[in-house]
């Protein structure tokens, strides 16, 4: 269950329209490391976690993403409402203008529409939690290539720096959950069984030995 | 508490402590005995419910839970901005 606060967890408040990034940014909306990837993945990934850490953390960093994809569809919107004709057609914005006028719709940068397959859920604890410290890696990436083309725009510059900010900490919180599960598995082999699925009992609690 | 902050000068108050909130509900996650961090989080939250409260009476409510700090008649909720909303703007 989640409700809805009437704010953003960081401020945007973007006074000049500029469809050309405005297409750009779409890809951290709807594009392969975009927020509603990075959402659905972590939420989906949540059920099979073998301990409270690691089912805490994808569960709020989940839940933290919704808040980043609600600040990235804003930076859209405020791009693109104003825009006069002749910039739609000068900036390459067109073609989405045919399909959805200046609605917000998940697209990465190059056109391609957003899609499940852009994450995984395998039910294996191991194997999602370095999918997600990579697609922490990937949103950062894609952050700092938003940041060299928008550094000289503080208004879009400065919520972009927040949500690449936040990738970096969510990696950390990842890591600390990824540790967290191998430390109740055997060193000597992390991968002798699937705690979420072949022995759950022996990785999520320490009574049963 | 100063008592005629504006209501951006209050909301950026909430935005900031409610930050605050995000980022140690997360440290707290992995830290989950970590007595700074409680403490720290502790206040911060509670904080957070009294400047909730004070924008709800003031300004109208940010979230379902304040929506019972006025008297008013008509449902203020949905008279509050959405927040990519141009400031003065009508929509």
């Amino acid at each position: 269950m989640w409700n809805y606060e009437k704010r953003l967890q960081y401020p945007v408040n973007i006074t000049k329209p500029n469809a050309k990034i405005a297409q750009y940014i779409l890809s951290q909306y709807g594009g392969p490391d975009g927020e509603i990837g990075a959402s659905m993945r972590y939420l989906s990934q949540r059920f099979t976690m073998p301990n409270r850490m690691a089912a805490a953390v994808l569960n709020d960093i989940g839940t933290e993403e919704l808040a980043h994809l609600e600040m990235v569809s804003t930076i859209v919107h405020q791009l693109t409402r104003d825009l006069s004709m002749e910039e739609i057609e000068k900036s390459g914005f067109g073609p989405y203008y045919i399909d959805h006028t200046v609605g917000v719709w998940p697209q990465a940068a190059g056109g391609i529409p957003f899609n499940a397959c852009e994450f995984q859920s395998k039910g294996d604890p191991v194997t999602d939690l370095f999918e997600d410290l990579a697609a922490e890696q990937k949103a950062r990436s894609t952050y700092d290539n938003i940041l060299r083309v928008v550094r000289d725009m503080p208004e879009i510059a400065d919520p972009i720096r927040f949500l690449r900010a936040r990738e970096i900490v969510h990696f950390q919180r990842f890591g600390e959950a990824l540790r967290s599960v191998q430390e109740n598995l055997d060193a000597k082999n992390f991968y002798a069984f699937n705690p979420s699925f072949d022995n759950p009992c022996k990785a999520s609690c320490k009574d049963c030995k | 508490m100063n008592e005629n902050r504006s209501g951006k000068q209050l909301l950026n108050r909430i935005n900031q402590v409610s930050f605050a909130v995000d980022d140690l509900l997360l440290y707290l996650d992995t830290h989950p005995c970590d007595e700074r961090a409680l403490m720290l989080c502790r206040k911060m939250v509670k904080e957070r419910k009294e400047l909730l409260e004070e924008y709800a009476q003031n300004f109208g409510p940010l979230t379902i839970d304040c929506t019972d700090m006025s008297e008013s008649e008509s449902w203020k909720w949905m008279e509050q901005p959405f927040p990519w909303e141009r400031e003065g703007g009508c929509r």
